[in-house]
Order: C-alpha cells, then sequence, then structure tokens
C-alpha cells in the first residue's frame, strides 16, 4: 500500500513540476520548477532501492547542473526576454505530432513483458550494500567505459577553458 | 509492488514532456532544460527495468548518463554564452550568423 502511495506521489509531483517548468516564461521560476522535479525523482529512485543513484542525482543534478544553470541565467540580461511570447509560431501541430507519438509509446511500454533476470537479487544487495555492489561491478565489468568515461569528462575541461581564453583576447584585439 | 509498466509510462510521460519542450520552446537554455529532461526519463526506466530484472547494469549506465549530462551542460552552457555575446538574444530564431545571405 505505501510503495503504491509513494508512487503515484512522486510521479505526480514529478509530472506537474516538468511541466510547468516547460511552460514558464520566466527562465528562473522554470529552472526552480526542474529543482523540484530532480528531487523527486531522487525519490523515485530510492523507491526503487537506487540508494546510490539518488545521491548521485541529487548531488550532480540538484547541485551542480542546476546551479550551472542558475549561473548563466543570472550571468545573462534577460529582462526582456521574459516579456515576449515563450512558444514558437507553429507549436500547436507539434504538439498534437507529440502526443499521437505519446500514444503509441505509452501503449508499448504497457504491452512490455520481462523476459530476463539477473542474479542481483533484492537480498544480495541488502547483504553487499548497494553502493559496494554497484562498485564491484563498475571498477570490474565497466572499467574500460568507466576509463573512457573520464577521458570525456576531460574533452569539456580543456574546451570550456579554451573557450574562455578565446573569449578574453577577442575583447582586448 | 508497483508494477513495472507503471515504471515505463512515467518515463516516457516524462520523456515527451522534455521533447514537447524542446520543440515549441524558442529560448536556448530552455531547449537545453528539455534535453535534460529526456535523459531523467530515460534513467527513470533504466533504474526501474535494473530494478524489477534483478540485474545492475541499467543502474550504472544511468551513471554513465549521468556523468555525460554533466559534461554536455558545461560546454552547452559555454556555447550559449559565447553566442550571447555575440548577438544579445536567446532565441534560437535570430540565430542565423552561419547562414549565406
Amino acid at each position: 500500500m505505501i510503495p503504491e502511495l509513494l508512487f503515484t506521489y512522486f510521479a505526480a509531483v514529478i509530472l506537474f513540476s516538468s511541466i510547468a517548468g516547460i511552460t514558464r516564461k520566466n527562465l528562473v521560476h522554470s529552472l526552480l520548477w526542474i529543482l523540484l522535479m530532480f528531487v523527486h525523482l531522487a525519490g523515485l529512485y530510492l523507491l526503487l532501492n537506487a540508494e546510490f543513484l539518488a545521491m548521485v542525482q541529487i548531488i550532480v543534478y540538484a547541485g551542480a547542473i542546476l546551479v550551472m544553470f542558475l549561473f548563466v541565467v543570472f550571468l545573462l540580461n534577460l529582462k526582456e526576454e521574459t516579456k515576449q511570447s515563450v512558444f514558437i509560431h507553429s507549436w500547436q501541430a507539434r504538439l498534437y505530432a507529440s502526443l499521437l507519438l505519446l500514444f503509441f509509446a505509452i501503449a508499448g511500454a504497457f504491452t512490455y513483458k520481462k523476459h530476463y533476470t539477473g542474479n542481483y537479487t533484492i537480498e544480495l544487495i541488502e547483504k553487499q550494500g548497494h553502493t559496494k555492489t554497484l562498485g564491484i561491478v563498475l571498477f570490474n565489468d565497466y572499467l574500460f567505459p568507466f576509463l573512457i568515461l573520464g577521458f570525456i569528462l576531460l574533452v569539456p575541461l580543456i574546451g570550456v577553458g579554451i573557450a574562455a581564453i578565446r573569449r578574453k583576447t577577442n575583447g582586448t584585439a | 509492488m508497483v508494477p513495472l509498466s507503471y515504471y515505463l509510462a512515467l518515463s516516457t510521460v516524462l520523456f515527451f514532456v522534455g521533447f514537447v519542450g524542446f520543440l515549441t520552446r524558442k529560448n536556448l537554455i530552455m531547449m537545453f532544460i528539455s534535453i535534460e529532461i529526456m535523459l531523467n526519463s530515460i534513467n527513470v526506466s533504466l533504474v526501474a527495468l535494473s530494478h524489477y530484472m534483478q540485474d545492475i547494469r541499467g543502474q550504472i549506465i544511468a551513471l554513465f548518463v549521468i556523468a555525460i549530462a554533466g559534461g554536455a551542460v558545461a560546454v552547452g552552457l559555454i556555447i550559449i554564452i559565447l553566442a550571447y555575446k555575440n548577438k544579445p538574444t536567446l532565441k534560437l530564431e535570430e540565430f542565423n550568423l552561419m547562414r549565406e545571405e
């Protein structure tokens, strides 16, 4: 009974806050709605026995990515943008096409049947600890993707640095 | 016990909220946030499948998705800042700098 209630609450808040987030005119308001959505997604992960991912969701999405967005919104002077219309001209047609696609995708989600069962049961994860299990699998089976991930995270670091330096020299010269 | 299809349906609806936001908003930052919503919806379905199939690989892929999203946000936001310095607006239809007149 309690998991159903919690799922209903989280799903309702996630859907409402995401729809409110993409329809607000003011960018700061919509970012705060999206923050609410991220926090409730973390709650949904807790419901699915993924504590480590819930923590990462709070730290990375709500703590880092959203703060980056907020910094950029505060950095740019967007006073006159909030007074104009926010949607493109022919947005109704795109909305109808997306709703048609949504119908078929939901039909697919409800007809899905699982055939495969792995061997990481809830009891094993509870006995071993969720973070430890995740770490063992990550550093044994997925070591090479993990290293590639480190390299991919190095590329934005260098790219952002180069972009910032080039902007400074363009301003002086 | 909540059925798996409820999680998949929630993830689908969330994906299409992000999709509609990406298609219909004028603002560059809002389109970028819509991409983040889509990535989050994929994470929901990955974690739900990983829980119901008793496998842990879905959560590892979700971790990778979160990390790549962080890198993409850094690059995209610096591009938005540079574009704003070049032309002080965030409306996508105003950006025709690379088009040949």
